[in-house]
C-alpha cells in the first residue's frame, strides 16, 4: 500500500441552476489572455448537448483516454511511436472551429457614428483577427437546449443507449427535459494528457493532486490534448503552449477554495480530501467497464481506520492532512454514501471529480395544473423515468443502470422521508420504508440532507494545510528549484519567435 | 568576400547557433515551443506540415551522414544503380518538401486570416529562406548536374576543415554561383536556428519512447532535501 492525498470534489447536480457564475469566475482570473479567450477551464454544458468541444465524449473521433487491449491498458490515441509520427500534423486535434471563434464588439462604432436614421450598432469582431465575423457559434451555444435538434439531436450518449423513433419521442416539446452539467480538469489518478505529452511536461503534483502543465517544459506538440477524453487541456496559440484548469493552486495554498467554487450560485461544489491507494491506480484502471467506480471507489482509503492512518503517517501524509480527509465533504458522497459517481469512467482516467446524477429531470412530472409534482409511487418513477436511467447511466457509470438506479433510490428516499417529516402528507411508516428499500437509514439521510441544503462554506470546502513556500528549504538553491518544479517566472512570459 | 563567407560567416553561425540555444533554452525555455499553428487551421497545415517535415527531416539527415560518413557514403554511391536510386528518392523527397513548404508559405498569406494573425516576422523570413534553399537545392540537382558525389568532394571537406579549425575553402569558392548560395543560406539557416521556432527541431521528444507514462512531481523530495535528511 501506498498512501497519497488527492485533491477532489463532488459537484451535486440537482443544485446547479446553470447560471455559468464559476465560468466567469474563473475566465476573469485565468484566461483573459491573448490567445486564452477561446478557453473555459470550467464549463457548464446542457445535457443532452454536445458539449463544448462539440461531441468531445465521442472518443472514435478524438480518441481521448485510455483502452483496454489483451487486459492492458492503451492511449486510445495510439502508441508511443505513432504519436511521435504523428507530431507535425495531430490528426486528432479539435480546431478553433470545434470550440468557437472567440469575438468582441467594434464599441467604437457607437461612439463614432455620425447622426443619422439609423440607431448605429457595434459589429462583431474576431477576437484573434479584429476582423469582421459572422458569428456561428459561441460558448454555450445550445444552453437550455437551444438549437437542440442540431446539438442534443447529437449528444453521442443519447445515440448510444436510445435508437431514432425513441430520439424523436424524446424532443417533443412536452418531454423535453435537461439539466446542466459544470466541468472542469478532473485532477485525474490515471491522467491520459500526462501519458500522452510527449515532452512529460505535465505532471501531477505528488501531495495534492493537482495535474499541471509545466509552461516552461512544454513545447507545444499539443498531444495532451487529444489525449485527455474530457478536452480539459487547451492550447494557447499565442504562446504555443497548453493550458488546463489549475484548480486554483494558488488560492488553495493561501487556504482559499477555487474561484469558481466559491462564486457557485447554487452552492454545488464541494472540495475535500481523499486518501488513496497509489499501488493499485493501474490494476483500477484495467478493471472491465462495469466495475471501474466500485473498483475506483475501494482504491479510496478509510481516513478513519487506524491502520491506515498509520500507513498514511508513515508515507509522508500530514497529520492534520489526514485530518482534514476525515471531515472531507467529497469522502462522505464518495465512499460513505455512495451518492457521487465519476464522470465517463470507462475512459479509465480515474477522474477525480465526482457528480451526485440529478433527479428532478428523471423523476418530475408536470401535472394538469402545471406544477413539478414528485412521483407519489416512489420508485415506479424510476422506471418511467423521463430522463431514461440508460442516458445517465452511460454518463456517470459506463452504463451500468444499477448503479445509477442505487443512487436515485437513496436520494428519492431521503426527499419521501424528509417530505413526511417536514410536509407530512407521505405517512411516516412508507417513509421508513422507501429507506430500507434504498438501503439507507434515517441518520444517513439527515446527514446526507444536512451536507447538501445547509452546509457551510468551512463544511463544503475542507482545504488541507498546503502552504507550499516554506517548502523551499536551506540547502536548496531557488534557481534549481525553479527549474526542477516551476516556482513562477523569473522574465515575462513573452511568445518565442 | 570569400573568406568572410566561408570562413568567418559559418563559425558566427554555428557559435551564436549553440550559444544563444543553450542560453535560450535554460534562460527562456518559455519561448521554446513548436508554435503550433494547428489549432488556427487545420487544413492547408496537413498538406503543408507533413510533406513539409518527411521531406525536409530525410534530406537534411541525408546531408547530415553524409557529412559524417564520408568515406561509407562514398562506397555506398559508388554503385550505379545505388546512384540512380539514391538520387531519384532525394529529387523525390526535395519535391516533397518544396510542395509542403509552399502550402504552408500559401496558408500563411491571408491578410484576414487567423494563422496570419499569429505569424510573427520571423515566421516570414524562416519561411522565405526555406523556399530559396530548397528551390536552390533543386535546381542545383537538376541544372547543374550536381551529382551527390560531388558533396562528398567538395562540401564535406571544407565543413570538416572548419571543424578542425583549419579552413580551407578552395574546393567550394570555385563552384557556380547558385551552388554558394545554397550553401551560404545553409548557415544562415543556422544562424536563425536559435532565434526562431527552428529551436523545436533539437526538442524531439525521443525520450518519449522509453519514459513512464506517469509523472508525479513531489515538492519537498528534491535531492538536496533528501541528502540533508539522511545526513541529520
Ligand atoms: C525533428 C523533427 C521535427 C519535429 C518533431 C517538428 C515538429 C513541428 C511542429 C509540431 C510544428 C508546428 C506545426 C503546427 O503548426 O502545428 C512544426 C513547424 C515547423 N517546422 Fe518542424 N519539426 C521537425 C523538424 C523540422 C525541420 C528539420 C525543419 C526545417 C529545417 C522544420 C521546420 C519547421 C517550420 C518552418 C515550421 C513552421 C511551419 C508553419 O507553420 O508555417 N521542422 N514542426
Ligand atoms: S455557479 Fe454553480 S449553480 Fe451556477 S452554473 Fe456554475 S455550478 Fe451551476
Amino acid at each position: 500500500m501506498n498512501v497519497r492525498a488527492q485533491v477532489s470534489m463532488v459537484f451535486h447536480l440537482d443544485k446547479c441552476i446553470g447560471c455559468h457564475t464559476c465560468s466567469l469566475a474563473c475566465k476573469n482570473l485565468w484566461t483573459d489572455r491573448p490567445g486564452t479567450e477561446y478557453m473555459w477551464w470550467n464549463n457548464v454544458e446542457t445535457k443532452p448537448g454536445t458539449g463544448y468541444p462539440t461531441l468531445y465524449e465521442d472518443q472514435e473521433q478524438y480518441r481521448g483516454g485510455w483502452v483496454l487491449e489483451d487486459g492492458k491498458l492503451r492511449l486510445k490515441l495510439g502508441s508511443r511511436p505513432t504519436e511521435l509520427v504523428n507530431i507535425s500534423f495531430n490528426p486528432r486535434l479539435p480546431t478553433l472551429d470545434d470550440y468557437y471563434e472567440p469575438w468582441t464588439y467594434r464599441y467604437k462604432d457607437l461612439i463614432e457614428a455620425g447622426p443619422g436614421d439609423d440607431q448605429p450598432v457595434a459589429k462583431p469582431i474576431s477576437m484573434i483577427t479584429g476582423e469582421d465575423m459572422e458569428i456561428e457559434a459561441g460558448p454555450n451555444w445550445d444552453d437550455d437546449l437551444s438549437g437542440s435538434p442540431i446539438y442534443a439531436a447529437n449528444d453521442p450518449n443519447l445515440r448510444k443507449v436510445m435508437n431514432d423513433e425513441e430520439r424523436r419521442q424524446f424532443f417533443e416539446l412536452q418531454q423535453l427535459v435537461y439539466f446542466y452539467l459544470p466541468r472542469i480538469c478532473n485532477h485525474c489518478l490515471n491522467p491520459s494528457c500526462v501519458a500522452a505529452c510527449p515532452t512529460g511536461a505535465i505532471y501531477k503534483r505528488g501531495e495534492d493532486g493537482i495535474v499541471l502543465v509545466s509552461q516552461e517544459k512544454c513545447q507545444g506538440w499539443r498531444m495532451c490534448v487529444s489525449g485527455c477524453p474530457y478536452k480539459k487541456v487547451y492550447f494557447n496559440w499565442n504562446s504555443g503552449k497548453a493550458e488546463k484548469c489549475i484548480l486554483c493552486y494558488p488560492r488553495l495554498e493561501t487556504g482559499q477554495a477555487p474561484a469558481c467554487m466559491h462564486s457557485c450560485v447554487g452552492k454545488i461544489r464541494y472540495l475535500g480530501v481523499l486518501l488513496y491507494d497509489a499501488d493499485r491506480i493501474e490494476e483500477t484502471a484495467s478493471k472491465p467497464d462495469q466495475e471501474l467506480v466500485e473498483a475506483q471507489r475501494d482504491m479510496i482509503l478509510d481516513p478513519f481506520n487506524p491502520e491506515i492512518i498509520h500507513r498514511a503517517l508513515a508515507d509522508g501524509i500530514d497529520r492534520k492532512v489526514v485530518d482534514a480527509a476525515q471531515r472531507s465533504p467529497v469522502y462522505k458522497y464518495v465512499k460513505a454514501w455512495h451518492l457521487a459517481l465519476p464522470f465517463h469512467p470507462e475512459w479509465r482516467t480515474l477522474p477525480m471529480l465526482f457528480y451526485v446524477p440529478p433527479l428532478l429531470p428523471v423523476t418530475t412530472t408536470l401535472t394538469a395544473q402545471g406544477h413539478h409534482e414528485l412521483e407519489s409511487n416512489f420508485f415506479s418513477s424510476l422506471e418511467s423515468a423521463r430522463m431514461p436511467i440508460r442516458y445517465m447511466a452511460s454518463l456517470f457509470s459506463a452504463g451500468d443502470e444499477d448503479m445509477v438506479i442505487a443512487v436515485y433510490k437513496k436520494l428519492l428516499a431521503g426527499r419521501i422521508f424528509k417530505r413526511a417529516q417536514t410536509v407530512g402528507d407521505v405517512p411516516m411508516e412508507r417513509a421508513v420504508q422507501a429507506l430500507e428499500e434504498a438501503r439507507s437509514t434515517e441518520q444517513e439521510v439527515e446527514d446526507i440532507y444536512r451536507l447538501t441544503a445547509l452546509a457551510s462554506f468551512e463544511e463544503m470546502f475542507v482545504i488541507p494545510p498546503m502552504l507550499r513556500e516554506v517548502a523551499i528549504e536551506m540547502g536548496v538553491d531557488p534557481h534549481e528549484f525553479q527549474e526542477e518544479r516551476g516556482a513562477g517566472f523569473v522574465q515575462l512570459p513573452a511568445r518565442g519567435l | 568576400m570569400d573568406g568572410f563567407l566561408f570562413i568567418a560567416f559559418p563559425y558566427v553561425a554555428l557559435i551564436l547557433a549553440i550559444g544563444v540555444g543553450i542560453y535560450r533554452r535554460r534562460r527562456r525555455p518559455y519561448t521554446y515551443s513548436s508554435l503550433s499553428s494547428q489549432l488556427l487551421e487545420n487544413r492547408k497545415l496537413f498538406w503543408g506540415s507533413v510533406p513539409w517535415h518527411y521531406g525536409i527531416t530525410l534530406i537534411l539527415l541525408a546531408h547530415l551522414l553524409a557529412a559524417l560518413f564520408p568515406g561509407l557514403a562514398g562506397r555506398i554511391l559508388g554503385g550505379r544503380i545505388r546512384l540512380l536510386v539514391l538520387e531519384l528518392t532525394g529529387i523525390s523527397l526535395a519535391f516533397y518538401a518544396l510542395f509542403g513548404l509552399i502550402v504552408l508559405i500559401i496558408r500563411r498569406l491571408p491578410t484576414t486570416s487567423r494563422v496570419r494573425h499569429a505569424t510573427s516576422y520571423m515566421d516570414g523570413i524562416l519561411l522565405g529562406f526555406f523556399l530559396i534553399q530548397v528551390a536552390t537545392g533543386v535546381s542545383i540537382a537538376i541544372f547543374e548536374r550536381w551529382g551527390s558525389l560531388w558533396y562528398l568532394r567538395t562540401a564535406v571537406p571544407w565543413f570538416w576543415s572548419l571543424v578542425k579549425l583549419h579552413p580551407e575553402t578552395a574546393t567550394v569558392t570555385s563552384l557556380p554561383g547558385i551552388v554558394r548560395v545554397h550553401f551560404v543560406l545553409g548557415f544562415a539557416i543556422i544562424l536563425l536556428f536559435p532565434f526562431s521556432r527552428l529551436v523545436h527541431l533539437v526538442m524531439f521528444p525521443i525520450k518519449y519512447l522509453w519514459r513512464p507514462y506517469q509523472v508525479v512531481i513531489w515538492n519537498r523530495r528534491t535531492r538536496k532535501v533528501e541528502s540533508t535528511e539522511v545526513m541529520q
